[in-house]
């Protein structure tokens, strides 16, 4: 059989830090990257004594999570010890929860090239982070920092609804684009506050059962998640078509030579020992409290969509695209706000702001620029003071330094040259030097027209008006 | 309920405990005898109770989300059995 016959199932359980000002079980602050072990306390070191308390944030943002996926909020919920041994667990033991978390049965909508699709959450329940273990080159031995020791995470799992990477990036997409709209995480994969556990098997297209899957742990970047997941399901097609079994295990994913390994680091099957945690109290929601937070969720992507549809015109395509991030979303309000226009705000993030981050291999999050100058760039264009050719070239500049774009052209000279007297010498110019296209356009081939307007846009570096250029044009070469 | 000797090098494992052959004679009949204890609150009739998550009558103890900086990275780490730039030195864990 071949690889078309096979089908991809994915489930994903992902890890969300919250960012809560303090860890989950005691006061010390959750700040990234400060100096080892000074955000530290007895309780999250697991001194002998030291007990947790519950931070009521954890609980609310959780509840805020559940509530934009979807989900039923559990009202009689409870913590639980996961016991392992790890350095990085100073407890031997993570407080987590077993079975009764916070949220479950919940979904989040996709866009497919199908049409849309919904991917099932079967719960979402809130943890401890562990510490970080740090490793010298020298093999002198590892080192335990547990500054991240006690922050606070939610772990979201999905059902295997998904059946291509792409699916999988989507849905991962989506819920950091959700996370980030309720402010409850910054969602930073490359400081590790988004990660994913993925879950891998390939069936038999057209059979109902799921085959065994396969695990690759602490994914932290959309590209490594996409190719470890068509790596994995190209090995077990192979390991199947060759008549062989898939081993249920762990798998370590590598950037660097693009393929799993296996970790074989567990010789008994997962044996947690759950039990209900004895150092914490039940958690018990009322219908009020869920209420409320249900009553002060911010407006969510779906909903900012339809408004964008519908009071502004735009297109499916740039409504989908402009609400796919937070940052996208509040720089597209900010900057029409200024300059009234929302097609060409919509056009700008969806060609040459999302090219840009791109190219630079950055995120939304990352853009330093607000509405501000990106409302006054399209008043600019607006008035034809640039073209946006010129516009281009601007944005590229403030991704660079922040400055007002006014600024920028007066400072580059970019200023569009709209003064009819002088468009006209460069047309005449021009058309001096192109006999050939006078005579093309005349036969009637109207592609002519466009490459003299190209030649003009060369020599004057692309700031002469192109609307005044076309219309110059064809009045002379209708003489 | 009979726990047998290999649950019982199971869950020493599981617990990193080393045992004898003698004590895991010793913890089979001990741990036999304490299922067997606690197999006597199995026998109650729980029908219509709600569950019970521990001793404790209480619920909802929250913190607020209020930062008490401990900062004694010192007292911290001095029962470590080895140190190196304000983390514990511990054998390489392969990775």
């Amino acid at each position: 059989m071949a690889k078309e016959d096979y089908e991809i199932v994915i489930g994903l359980e992902v890890h969300c830090e919250l960012s809560t000002k303090t860890k989950i079980f005691c006061s010390c602050p959750t700040d990234f990257g400060g100096e080892p072990n000074t955000h530290c306390c007895p309780v999250c070191m697991a001194m002998p004594g030291a007990l947790p308390v519950l931070n009521e944030k954890v609980v609310e943002y959780a509840v805020k999570a559940g509530l934009a996926t979807n989900c039923n909020i559990e009202k009689n919920s409870k913590n639980d010890r996961k016991n392992y041994f790890y350095p990085d667990n100073p407890k031997s033991y993570q407080i987590s929860q077993f079975d009764k978390p916070l949220c479950y049965d919940g979904f989040v909508t996709i866009e497919t090239d199908k049409g849309e699709k919904q991917i099932r959450i079967e719960r979402i329940h809130i943890e401890e982070d562990a510490g970080k273990l740090n490793h010298d080159d020298y093999g002198r031995g590892s080192f335990v920092d547990l500054n991240r020791a006690g922050v606070p995470l939610i772990e979201v799992v999905s059902k295997p609804d998904m059946r291509s990477a792409i699916e999988a990036e989507s849905y991962m997409r989506k819920l950091k684009s959700i996370f980030e709209y309720i402010g409850i995480s910054d969602c930073k994969m490359q400081e590790g506050s988004l990660r994913a556990d993925v879950n891998v098997s390939v069936r038999k297209k057209g059979t109902e059962q799921l085959g065994t899957r396969t695990e690759m742990k602490n994914m932290n970047s959309f590209r490594s998640i996409v190719r470890a997941i068509n790596y994995e399901a190209e090995r077990q097609i192979e390991i199947i078509e060759n008549g062989g079994d898939i081993t249920q295990e762990t798998l370590r994913w590598d950037d660097i030579s693009g393929k799993t390994f296996s970790m074989r680091d567990k010789e008994d099957a997962e044996d947690y020992r759950y039990f209900p945690e004895p150092d914490l109290v039940s958690i018990k929601l009322s219908d009020t409290y869920i209420e409320n937070i249900k009553g002060n969720l911010p407006e969510l992507p779906e909903s900012r969509k339809k408004r964008y549809l519908e009071e502004f015109g735009l297109t499916e395509k740039a409504a989908n695209f402009v609400t796919s991030s937070k940052y996208y979303s509040n720089l597209f309000e900010e900057a029409i706000e200024i300059c009234h226009n929302p097609k060409t705000v919509g056009n700008l993030l969806m060609s040459d702001i999302a090219r840009i981050l791109n190219e630079r291999e950055e995120e939304p999050e990352d853009l330093k620029f607000t509405g501000k100058e990106l409302g006054e760039l399209v008043i600019l264009i607006d008035q034809g003071t640039i073209s946006s050719a010129i516009a281009k070239k601007v944005l590229e500049e403030l991704f660079n330094e922040v400055k007002m774009p006014s600024d920028i052209i007066q400072e580059k000279g970019w200023i569009q040259i709209s003064d009819e007297g002088a468009i006209k010498e460069i047309v005449v110019k021009i058309l001096e030097a192109n006999p050939q296209s006078i005579i093309d356009f005349k036969a009637g081939k109207s592609k002519a027209l466009g490459f003299l307007v190209g030649q003009a846009m060369k020599e004057t570096k692309g700031k002469a008006n192109p609307q005044m250029l076309n219309k110059l044009f064809l009045e002379e070469l209708k003489k | 309920m009979a726990i047998s000797k290999e649950e019982i090098i199971h869950i020493a494992k599981l617990a990193c405990l080393n045992l004898s052959e003698e004590e895991i004679e010793q913890y089979t009949k001990d741990m036999q005898e304490i299922l067997e204890f606690a197999n006597r609150i199995n026998q109650v009739n729980t029908e219509g109770m709600d569950e019970t998550i521990g001793a404790n009558r209480k619920d909802n103890v929250f913190r607020k989300d209020e930062v008490i900086p401990f900062a004694n990275r010192e007292i911290l780490l001095q029962n470590a059995p080895s140190q190196d730039e304000g983390m514990f030195s511990i054998p390489k864990v392969i990775h």
